[in-house]
């Protein structure tokens, strides 16, 4: 607990960052073990960021290997943009927690076992032949085995529960040994616990007891006599809380709509991995957040953007299969030009894919997935926080040009946790000033264009002298009223392009991390950004000629990506799909492009980009 | 604004007084747009009704909004002088629900089609009228798509020919009152384009209605299926082909009331009282709050040539509507929560301070 606890032969060793990994049951309690640990590290100080792994299943039978739950977390100095390539630090609860979690595990690194799961009943729901913590499997790895559950359960005895309710208190003995081993404090610990459990004392001792008693093992045990203190950070000043992906996107949407000044109508239909935005804003109702969960997902677009035609803000959430069933949604939206906010989660696909699992193949599809010339502003979040300030952003596009916006999110994003900076909302643009008030009545015309936005006015029914129409089919120039001249068609696909590639006047430039020029330039979208940033200040630090661009505005870019591209003699686009960034920039740009492509269901690691940036420089 | 500030729709400008004060008439809800239906279509005299009706309503034009699919009947918001919002195929319901979340205020109304309501959009049809958003669907029924020119529609009888079934249709079709009965709709009516009479009460009832408010209205297509409802539309034999439902009476039909309706077996029987003086106690009295639609679904299935066509309100409830329980929920929460606070929202759950 205090340095002083190293006097009795032990080490404690600095660490600049570490990764470790709480896996067990889904049962366990895994994912509450590793968030307050992530809590504390970051009250320490240091950066975080953690991603979970939990079943697809929602109840897989116990024990199995299709039942793990995983909770990463690395922690330590502002080099931290990933949760980690591999864990220093494995707690496995039971054989196939283990038998899941290895194969990514530093080698010589350090295992937390209960030993009291290694029955062979679990080792066959494991589908180990024999026991790994005898068969000398785990050579090359620093085993600790802890009779975890036996221990639990005698800690606990003075709570008077019975012995089932007091063993589950075993995650907590867990996170008591990980605590002495990153010499962090378990005050902290406690008295969250006092909160969480005030109205059950008996459970809340529980908890206590094991904590300290995980704790006072690992202090004791001859089996660990070196502890790591993790360097903080230098994160800037400020306040902050950990924010997942979801978290963020549904707190800047609320945000946006406060400052704008309207009602936000989220209309959704339950999908994995976007249904947490959908959960938070229901919760949100006293910020006048109106949420309808929608019948289906055409509904959901098409209420979203009816509320936004009555003068709220429509928004609506969704994954792949969802997008799909949106797109004729959004070429109406297109072309009565509203605003609509449309967050995409993406997850693997094709078809229902891998639900669970992450990818960013949806680009394409965002950029030129709907019928007819139906442009529209593309956004994309770097890192779960950032979902905040991209959410706003989609608002403020959407009330400014009246035009839908899509956020490409990703089931990563969406789960992904990191350490928010919570801004000063005096300080968030004020919004309502982005639409422009329409004129007086005798001369409002509903597709008379603001001249320098070219967005149309936006009255809202309910508002005397400004009643009209709008809707799906080609509206003639100003009037809106229906034509099919064919002069007109032609000057409105032009306007409603020429509105949207405005928006690349109005938006940051391309900025690069690294020199200007250069041999190697990496782009990246998206919740590529911490695996590509790391892995470019690493080759930074070597003296190599690197830099990385990320693109957060997909569509329209930034004016200066050209010639940022063309300051770099190649170029790398790594992204959690076929290379559909890179086609995209050869086919605009006209220049070579290699394309790094990763499918498999999982983020990039550092050390894929950072291999593939080594060959490149060698070669 | 303060970031704390209650957050509301922007304020509108006060009506017009002109919009406010002066009676309105049909005319006022007309719009300069040359209305392109076929000549001699049912939709006119649809249009004309609601025009009127909405004029009668002593409500400002701007407090109405027109939401359509795709279809003829959809072209109707650009022939009615109030805000107007023409969707996509079979989506109306769906953008209506939106446009009244928003704005509760609001006068929304719904016009669709036997296709665009009943075969793309049913599942918007059926959940809107199950939530019980306070909207008024109109659904013109002319059993065929006439838009693509001439295929059967969900609503063509058994064995229709038509250009998509030229050895006839090989699907039973579909009952929009029934459909809306099961959906739990709040008010369920039928009417038919060629009683302006009856249209006209029918839709200010609908109008006067709190809550998802469906009628049907049976409406001739003169291209693709001219005479569909000839039997219920022809004046002449109007007192034998349709039966008029009032609330409360007993359920008569024919010349003077001759004839009545009863129930044996679970089968609906018609009575010939003149024949038959003493069973007029048997005939079934209508009853547009009963708590079961039952009875209301079976009179939706009267239908030529055994028995008339049902007209008229089918089932009126009361039940609280879905935007104004949401609006409760939101303002429950800020009497539970007090008055939102960004910042603090922001800053809820653990924090720290990095100096």
């Amino acid at each position: 607990m205090n340095p002083g606890s190293s006097g009795k032969g032990q080490q404690l060793q600095e660490l600049r960052q570490s990764t470790v990994r709480f896996a067990g049951d889904s049962g366990d309690g895994m994912q509450l073990v590793g968030s307050q640990f992530a809590d504390l590290a970051s009250l320490s100080g240091c950066a975080i960021r953690t991603i979970p792994d939990f079943p697809s299943e929602i109840r897989a039978p116990a024990g199995t290997l299709a039942g793990v739950s995983g909770y990463q977390l690395n922690f330590g100095g502002e080099e931290v943009l990933t949760p980690g390539d591999q864990p220093f630090v494995l707690v496995a609860m039971n054989p196939a927690a283990l038998r899941v979690s290895l194969p990514e595990l530093q080698p010589g690194g350090l295992i937390i076992v209960d030993t009291d799961e290694f029955t062979p009943e679990n080792l066959a729901k494991a589908k180990y032949a024999t026991n790994p913590l005898e068969d000398g499997s785990l050579e090359g790895y620093r085993v600790v085995p802890v009779a975890m559950t036996t221990l639990t359960e005698e800690a606990t005895k003075p709570t008077g529960l019975p012995p089932s309710a007091r063993a589950r208190c075993k995650n907590f003995f867990a996170l008591g040994m990980t605590l002495w081993l990153y010499d962090q404090p378990m005050q902290p610990l406690l008295e969250w616990l006092m909160r969480k459990f005030r109205k059950d004392p008996a459970v809340m001792a529980a908890n206590a007891a094991s904590l300290r008693a995980g704790y006072n093992f690992a202090n004791t045990t001859e089996l660990l006599r070196v502890h790591y203190r993790v360097a903080p950070g230098h994160l800037p000043p400020g306040r902050y809380r950990r924010v997942t992906g979801n978290e963020a996107m549904a707190l800047g949407l609320i945000a946006a709509a406060h400052r704008a000044g309207r009602p936000l109508v989220y209309a959704s239909y339950p999908i994995t991995p976007a249904s947490e935005i959908l959960h938070e804003l229901s919760a949100r109702k006293e910020f006048d957040v109106r949420v309808i969960q929608c019948e289906d997902e055409i509904a959901a677009a098409c209420a979203a953007l009816g509320a936004s035609f009555a003068g709220a803000l429509g928004a609506t959430g969704t994954s792949g299969p969802g997008l799909s069933l949106k797109t004729e949604t959004l070429g109406l939206a297109v072309m009565t030009e509203l605003p609509l906010v449309v967050v995409d989660v993406q997850r693997a696909g094709p078809s229902t894919g891998m639900p669970t699992k992450t990818e960013q193949a949806d680009l394409l599809m965002a950029l030129y997935g709907r019928h007819g010339e139906a442009p529209l502003p593309v956004l994309a979040p770097a890192t779960p926080a950032d979902c905040f300030p991209i959410a706003f952003e989609a608002i403020r596009l959407a009330i400014r040009y009246m035009t839908p916006v899509l956020v490409l999110s990703d089931g990563f994003l969406a789960n992904s946790a990191e350490a928010f900076r919570i801004p000063d909302v005096n300080t968030l643009p004020d919004l309502r000033a982005e639409a422009p008030p329409p004129p007086p009545p005798g001369e409002f015309a509903p597709y008379r264009r603001d001249p320098k936005t070219l967005a149309r006015p936006w009255v809202a029914p309910g508002t005397p002298g400004y009643e009209h129409r709008i809707g799906g089919l080609e509206k003639q120039d100003v009037t809106g009223l229906v034509t099919y001249d064919s002069e007109n068609h032609r000057r409105m696909v032009e306007l409603r392009a020429r509105k949207v590639e405005g928006i690349a006047g109005d938006i940051p430039p391309a900025t690069v991390d690294g020199p200007a020029q250069g041999e190697l330039l990496v782009v990246g979208w998206g919740s590529t950004y911490g695996a590509i940033a790391a892995a470019v200040r690493q080759a930074q630090l070597e003296g190599h000629s690197v830099a990385h661009l990320h693109l957060r505005h997909l569509n329209p870019l930034p004016r200066n990506v050209e010639s940022v591209l063309r300051g770099f003699r190649r170029v790398l686009v790594p992204e959690n799909n076929t290379g559909q960034l890179a086609t995209l920039l050869q086919s605009r740009f006209l220049l070579p492009v290699q394309s790094l492509p990763k499918v498999e269901g999982r983020p990039f690691l550092i050390r894929d980009i950072r291999n593939t940036i080594e060959e490149l420089l060698r070669s | 604004m303060s970031a704390n500030a209650a957050v509301s729709l922007p304020e509108s400008p006060a009506p017009s007084a002109a919009d406010c004060l002066r009676q309105l008439t049909r005319k006022d809800f007309q719009t300069d747009q040359e209305v392109r239906w076929c000549p001699g279509c049912g939709d006119y005299a649809i249009l004309a009704q609601v025009q009127k009706v909405l004029a009668g309503l002593g409500r400002p034009r701007h407090q109405f909004v027109f939401v359509s699919g795709i279809g003829c009947s959809s072209r109707f918001p650009y022939y009615v002088n109030t805000y107007g919002f023409h969707g996509i195929h079979g989506r109306a319901p769906a953008i209506a629900t939106g446009v009244k979340c928003a704005n509760p205020e609001l006068s929304v109304w719904v016009v669709t089609g036997d296709g665009d309501g009943l075969s793309i959009g049913t599942n918007h049809l059926i959940h809107a009228l199950r939530r019980n958003v306070d909207l008024k669907i109109l659904l013109f029924n002319n059993r065929i798509y006439g838009l693509t020119k001439g295929q059967y529609s969900p609503t063509s009888e058994f064995g229709k020919r038509t250009k998509s079934s030229p050895l006839g249709t090989i699907e039973q079709p579909i009952n929009p009152v029934q459909t809306a009965l099961a959906a739990q709709a709040t008010f369920v009516a039928r009417t038919i384009y060629a009683d302006p009479g009856h249209l006209a009460q029918t839709l200010e009832a609908a109008a006067r209605h709190r809550g998802a408010a469906f009628i049907e209205i049976l409406q001739n297509c003169r291209i693709f299926n001219e005479g569909a409802f000839d039997p219920v539309a022809d004046r002449a034999r109007a007192e034998e082909s349709r039966i008029l439902l009032r609330d409360g009476q007993p359920l008569r039909f024919g010349k003077g009331g001759r004839f009545g309706l009863a129930i044996r077996d679970m089968e609906p029987v018609v009575v010939d009282l003149e024949a038959e003086p003493h069973r007029a106690a048997e005939l079934i009295v209508h009853n547009v709050r009963s708590t079961s639609p039952a009875l209301a679904a079976l009179l939706a299935e009267l239908e030529p040539p055994h028995f008339p066509t049902a007209l008229g309100v089918f089932r009126q409830v009361e039940r609280p509507t879905y935007e104004e329980l949401l609006m409760r929920q939101i303002r429950d929460a800020v009497a539970k929560r007090g008055h939102p606070d960004l910042q603090a929202l922001l800053q809820s759950g653990t924090t720290w301070v990095v100096e």
